[in-house]
């Protein structure tokens, strides 16, 4: 058991493709990794990476507009994407559950707290309004949240934005779910409120033993969270390996350059490693390999030939042509 | 030296009606007693969480806001005593580049009238002058000269902020409020536009006010720091001395709570409990002693003034020499 890997994903590849079929967007393109039980995953990625398209794909929650063209999300041993609908609604929330960005836009605003953290209690496990009531009091607590008893009766807008995001969060462990996909958990918040959230975060995950998938734009999210990191850019993992490994030895000229560019606390102030260009826009990506405009050390079949994963090291791979 | 810009006392009060029909009347300390210095040429980086005041603090410099009390001084001069002539001046001299590029732009003027505008209400210049003045400009921000003719909504998100830097430099500024300049930007950008901003410091002279919540970011940037909590500043110093050694609790919460750069970067986890309290009723005393892990008793009864303590200003009971421990 412990050799098969929790959440195998293998090639996904998710376009966006335009009403009359004409424009298709290749929002990921061939993205595989694999999380073990009780691992932690980032990946990391900036706006228009692919990255919450990734997050979409592995519970099938995409817009009408995305396809799945290829490839497999094996979650303990089974294909997700050949699931019928009804059975993936017994996996959401239950089995694999997830956090997003912005928790008003998660939570509904005409329910009570109580109603909405007992609500997959209800619906996955048929516990009846009250057994879903005390265990949301009981939920409220494990999220260190004080006085849960009087806070079940709140709305979400008499909750400050650090509370809400920790309603979600017992949202999500409520059914005791075996991966946790976050989105950007703590973009919202505040950076002592964000402290608190990860460390509440890490405290539910040891407890539960938990798998998280971490995305975010955030390295030092990754530095302090994660055990593995995948790095995308332009929909494709460009690298991905131990999270020290990559900080401490980035292969990938992307890595390598987003983490020069990060200002570093009580470090001499120089200039700072800046990447040129901007990121490319999904719809029209660059020929071969995405990053070669921008890329200090391109070589000439950067621009025509795409490149394919390369083993560093166990479990460190890099997509790059200096490593061919 | 006088300082190019000295804040002496700063208060603002925001008066809220609450209770049916307006009844009663509280009242929002956004801005507390806050002093600070800003010398030519340098940076002042201001640091706190959301509701602390520092984006209260720039309105009150750039005179978006009337202080409620205390006074600004730009260079000696107190701002109360300018008359129309001189506050025009002022207005000149300290320009502005906020958060969001998309929200800033108008997206209806082209990116030439978007930068020239500061140059035709403020300066009379012929058409020859004002294309010098824009190409220069352009130039200084990195921008190609053609962008003048385009609209905003055809550049990114950096080379909007590039922009906006450029539309604040058209009247030779000598000082910038800079509000969280690069927090929308994509991670790859901003360093972009922070080696951008260092440079035009460096050929430009200008001073800036740099506002952020991103501690690395304003600790890169600033020769000075104060960081800010319910409207008061409850430390300030030398940038070095301050992210080396934090004094203040809440300055060392604040310092831990910042993400690492490396998983190696093993900091000292001083997780602070619950919420940033309202500012419509702050706590009593110092106000961080609802969430401080070092509390004392008379915390919630008195108020700790700034102190010098190492070679900066805490306002903390923990330096105060009157206290026995």
């Amino acid at each position: 058991m412990s050799d098969t890997p929790l959440l195998d994903v293998r090639g996904l590849t998710t376009h966006y493709v335009s009403a009359r079929g004409t424009r298709v967007t290749r929002a990921v393109e061939d993205v595989s990794f694999t999380l073990r039980d009780g691992e932690t995953l980032g990946i990391v990625g900036e706006s228009g990476s692919g990255k919450s398209t990734l997050a979409l794909s592995l519970l099938r929650l995409l817009p009408p507009a995305a396809r799945i063209v290829a490839g497999a999300v094996r979650f303990e041993g089974e294909d997700l994407l050949n699931k019928p609908e009804s059975e993936m609604r017994r996996i959401r929330g239950k089995r694999i559950a997830m956090i997003l960005q912005d928790p008003m836009a998660s939570l509904n605003p005409l329910f009570t707290v109580g109603d909405q953290v007992g609500e997959p209690l209800r619906v996955h496990e048929g516990a009846t309004r009250r057994g879903a009531w005390n265990r949301a009091r009981e939920l409220l607590g494990a999220v260190r949240i004080s006085a849960p008893a009087a806070r079940v009766r709140n709305y979400p807008h008499e909750l400050s934005g650090g509370m809400r995001q920790r309603i979600v969060g017992a949202i999500a462990i409520s059914c005791g779910p075996r991966v946790l996909i976050a989105d950007e958990p703590t973009t919202s918040l505040d950076v002592t409120i964000q402290a608190q959230y990860l460390s509440l975060l890490r405290e539910l995950q040891r407890a539960q033993g938990l798998a998280m998938i971490f995305i975010t734009h955030n390295l030092g999210i990754v530095a302090r969270m994660c055990d593995a990191v995948a790095v995308m850019y332009a929909g494709r993992i460009v690298e991905a390996g131990p999270v020290r490994r990559i900080f401490g030895a980035p292969q990938h000229p992307y890595t390598r350059a987003l983490i020069e560019s990060i200002p570093r606390l009580g470090e001499a102030n120089g200039r700072l490693t800046a990447i040129e260009g901007q990121p490319p826009d999904p719809a029209a990506l660059p020929t071969g390999c995405a990053f070669h405009p921008r890329c200090p050390q391109r070589l000439e079949r950067c621009a025509t030939e795409v490149p394919h994963d390369t083993a560093i090291a166990t479990d460190h791979r890099t997509a790059c042509w200096l490593h061919p | 030296m006088t300082p190019l810009l000295e804040a002496r006392g700063l208060v603002k009060h925001f008066p809220v009606r609450s209770g049916l029909f307006g009844g009663s009347q509280k009242v929002v300390r956004a801005v507390d007693d806050v002093s600070f210095m800003i010398e030519p040429g340098t940076t002042l980086g201001l640091v706190g969480e959301s509701g602390c005041g520092k984006t209260t603090t720039a309105k009150l410099v750039l005179l978006l806001e009337k202080p409620t009390g205390g006074e600004i001084r730009f260079d000696g001069e107190s701002l109360a005593t300018l008359d129309a002539d001189g506050l025009r001046r002022y207005r000149k001299s300290v320009q502005a580049v906020f958060q969001d590029p998309f929200a800033s732009l108008s997206p209806r003027m082209r990116v030439g009238s978007i930068i020239a505008e500061p140059l035709v209400t403020n300066e009379r210049l012929s058409a020859a002058e004002l294309g010098t003045r824009l190409r220069k400009v352009l130039d200084l921000v990195g921008l190609p000269a053609r962008s003048a003719q385009l609209f905003p909504h055809e550049f990114s998100g950096g080379q909007r902020q590039r922009i906006a830097i450029a539309r604040a430099l058209t009247l030779s500024p000598r000082l910038i409020v800079l509000d969280e300049p690069v927090s929308a930007l994509d991670v790859s950008i901003r360093a972009q536009i922070l080696n951008l901003l260092r440079d035009l410091q460096r050929e430009l002279g200008l001073a800036y006010l740099f506002i952020a919540h991103d501690l690395a970011a304003v600790a890169h940037m600033s020769q000075v720091i104060a960081v800010m909590y319910l409207g008061r500043v409850v430390e300030t110093g030398d940038a070095r001395t301050l992210v080396s050694r934090p004094r203040h609790p809440y300055t060392q919460a604040l310092f831990a709570a910042a993400l690492p750069s490396h998983p190696d970067d093993s900091r000292d986890e001083i997780v602070l409990a619950g919420d940033v309290p309202s500012p419509l009723d702050p706590p009593s005393g110092c106000r961080f002693h609802t969430r401080c892990p070092k509390v004392m008793a008379h915390c919630s009864v008195d108020e700790p003034k700034l102190a010098c303590v190492d070679g900066r200003d805490v306002a903390c009971h923990l330096y105060d020499p009157r206290v026995s421990l």
